[in-house]
């Protein structure tokens, strides 16, 4: 991918994330992270990911942030709009942001494969979907069988909370 | 009170909800390909054909003034009209008609006669009441215009629609 | 030239093609379609005055509509009011980017982007498509358009597993998840609303039949849903709703909504045609490697599949009244979830013995 496509999505992801925090409207909060979410695919597509890039896409901006939306318009939250901001813990927010930026930029450039650049990438040929595939059934079965059983349980304990007493 | 109205209990069949609905579509279907083939008859293409012909005689269309066979308008500005309209949509001017005029003998005319016809119901009651039988229901239903103006019907233009009357009122005949 | 540069000009050719000289005529004239089945299904004539029987209907509309009052409300939200028929839009139009819409012509694939995520790509973007209606049912700041917007985002999350439930026996077939393969798989195995033609004699050919039009319907009710047609058009019931999401809107923000319904209404046909009707494959008819005239036969083969699914969608519209809402999940989630999983395990034991 050229890498003006890279500095238009990386931009868009880095806005938007910021936007998510800046926005002081819940909605444009959500929909902003919807729009991050949607530059993040981007990136992941243009490293051939193609398929954690739709996935991203379909999980998090189709359905869990549609629910997060749902649930923002139905609270109608309609004091945090009217809210000041205090600016000490803003100031405290972005000093600790940037001194996370530090670090981590230190820590990358200390490590050894972070100076060689960055391998091409092969063509279009590999498929990234039976790749995935075959690594999580062969490799890792067990783990996601369990993962699996952990998930169910979630479900079937929401559905008893969320079950009316019977009267 | 309240009635709990019960719910049929549904069979299996009725609940899986797909014969009734093929159903449904096979007699859809059926009319959509009939009108296809013509084989359905559709309402009138309107301003093509016209159903004019078929118009009975209580037609209730557009009120007129008509004039009697001695061209006099019929009508004699008496306003009962004016009065018993129920939306009030008829205005009228009378005027006194020369005492040397061959029918001085009638005494009023309506200068003016005007009938609003964004207002008019065509229910006929100013045919009813017309003591003079001078105003009719015709058989116009297409009143068009472009203002409001247009829309009023002025003596000139009833009289024009409304044409000549033979018939049974005589009472202002010399003879009489 | 490169054939970098190729791609791009040839991609940018099929983009500008299929959007207008396809999918935009084809949207206007799915409403005049609309108009003229429901007219015949209702024993009426239909729009008839503009032009030769009404062909020109849709240009009217346009034009009545762009000179309609473009009214925003005061209490709406107006950045997020614009906004939301635009989002309404896009995701109907994007997601016809991986569908094969012919075979070849003059060498250039007719697809424009042959991702190996394809369904997968069709379903992310199509479910974005709830953000236009739920934006705009809350931007409008009013009572029924926001219970359309509610009542539309839980509709398309519940239906949304249905929807990727019902298309994976297809892809155990397949065995990829890219759209030309399952093209191109249906020309080898026949299609998969019928998979034993040509191969008659297969017991277990016919054997599949069943799961695959299982799965052929609870995949086509899914996407009523999905595309808010009638038997589940209930984010935009007029009965309970008023209008429902649109109701606010006006003019050509309206009919952008309205638009995007119809947009909606034809990608889904166009995936239904891609995954069970064998996409531009007709038999007997060869690929466009011999010969541009078969070229856009196959095209055309397409489109006529696709309106045929779009008359359908049309003929369920004006014969069946619409479900409650209670009825709708339900139905969702206690039936056609438990189909197409339990369709899944069928087609899976039936796999082994096709290869
Ligand atoms: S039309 Fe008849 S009722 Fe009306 S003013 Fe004339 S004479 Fe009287
Ligand atoms: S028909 Fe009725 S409404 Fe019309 S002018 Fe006569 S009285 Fe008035």
């Amino acid at each position: 991918m050229s890498p003006f496509l890279f500095w238009i999505f990386a931009l868009l992801t880095l806005i938007f994330g910021a936007a998510v925090v800046i926005n002081r409207n819940p909605v444009a909060s959500a929909l902003s992270l919807v729009v991050s979410f949607l530059g993040l695919a981007a990136l992941f597509m243009s490293l051939n990911a193609y398929f954690i890039g739709i996935i991203q896409v379909l999980v998090y901006a189709g359905a869990v942030m549609v629910l997060f939306l749902f649930i923002i318009m139905l609270l109608n939250l309609r004091a945090e709009e009217a809210r000041r901001i205090n600016w000490l813990a803003t100031a405290g927010g972005v000093a600790v942001a940037l001194i996370l930026l530090g670090q981590i930029f230190s820590v990358i450039s200390h490590l050894k494969f972070a100076q060689n650049p960055f391998p091409p990438l092969a063509g279009l040929t590999v498929d990234d979907v039976r790749n995935i595939g075959a690594v999580l059934f062969r490799n890792y079965n067990l783990p996601f069988q369990i993962v699996g059983v952990l998930v169910l349980v979630a479900t079937v304990g929401v559905v008893l909370l969320s079950k009316r007493e019977p009267r | 009170m309240a009635i709990t109205v019960s719910r049929p209990k549904l069979n299996w069949r009725e609940r899986l909800y797909l014969p009734a609905i093929v159903a449904g579509l096979a007699i859809t279907f059926k009319h959509f390909k009939n009108l296809l083939l013509g084989r359905t008859k559709v309402t009138m293409q309107y301003p093509e054909q016209k159903w004019d012909g078929n118009l009975p005689d209580y037609y209730r269309g557009a009120p007129a003034l008509v004039r009697d066979e001695d061209g006099r308008v019929r009508c004699v500005a008496c306003q009962l009209c004016e009065f018993i309209c129920p939306p009030r949509a008829i205005k009228i001017i009378p005027g006194e008609i020369d005492s040397t005029d061959r029918f001085a003998k009638v005494e009023k005319y309506p200068e003016a006669f005007d009938i609003d016809m964004i207002r008019c119901i065509f229910c006929g009651m100013c045919e009813e009441v017309c003591p003079e039988q001078a105003i009719f229901l015709r058989k116009d239903y297409a009143i068009t215009g472009f203002t409001r103006a247009d829309m009023v019907h002025h003596k000139e233009k009833l009289l024009e629609i409304g044409g000549v009357m033979h018939g049974v009122v005589l009472k202002w005949n010399k003879k009489k | 030239m490169t054939p970098e540069s190729f791609l791009i000009i040839t991609s940018l050719l099929k983009i500008v093609g299929i959007l207008f000289i396809v999918i935009l005529p084809m949207v206007s004239y799915a409403v005049y379609a609309e108009r003229k089945v429901s007219a015949a299904i209702q024993d009426r004539l239909g729009p008839n005055r503009v032009g030769p029987a009404g062909l020109l209907q849709p240009i009217a509309d346009m034009f009545k509509l762009l000179l309609k009052e473009d009214f925003t409300p005061r209490a709406a939200n107006t950045f997020y009011y614009w906004l939301a028929p635009c989002l309404a839009v896009m995701p109907a139009i994007i997601t016809i980017a991986v569908v094969p819409f012919g075979s070849t012509l003059f060498g250039v694939p007719m697809v424009i982007a042959d991702v190996n995520v394809g369904i997968l790509f069709v379903f992310a973007i199509a479910s974005l498509g709830v953000y236009g209606i739920v934006i705009g049912g809350w931007a409008s700041n009013s009572k029924y358009p926001f219970l359309g917007g509610i009542r539309s985002s839980a509709q398309m999350l519940s239906y949304e597993l249905s929807l990727g439930l019902a298309v994976i026996p297809v892809f155990l077939l397949v065995g990829n998840l890219r759209l030309t393969s399952v093209v191109r798989y249906q020309i080898e195995h026949g299609w998969f609303i019928a998979p034993f033609i040509g191969d008659w004699t297969n017991p277990w050919k016919w054997l599949l039949t069943i799961p695959m039009i299982v799965s052929f319907i609870v995949f086509t009710i899914a996407i009523f849903a999905e595309t808010n047609r009638l038997p589940f058009d209930l984010p935009e019931a007029e009965q309970e709703l008023a209008g429902g999401y649109n109701t606010e809107y006006s003019s050509m923000k309206f009919s952008l909504y309205f638009l995007g319904e119809y947009a909606a209404m034809i990608t889904g046909s166009a995936v239904i045609v891609t995954l069970f009707f064998g996409g531009w494959h007709l038999p007997g008819i060869p690929d466009g490697s011999h010969g541009w005239i078969f070229g856009l036969i196959n095209i055309a083969v397409f489109f006529a599949k696709v309106a045929i699914i779009i008359f359908f969608f049309m003929w369920v519209r004006w014969t069946l009244p619409r479900f409650r809402y209670d009825q709708l999940m339900r139905l969702g989630w206690l039936f056609f979830f438990e189909i197409a999983l339990v369709n899944i395990f069928v087609v899976a034991a039936i796999v082994p013995f096709i290869q």
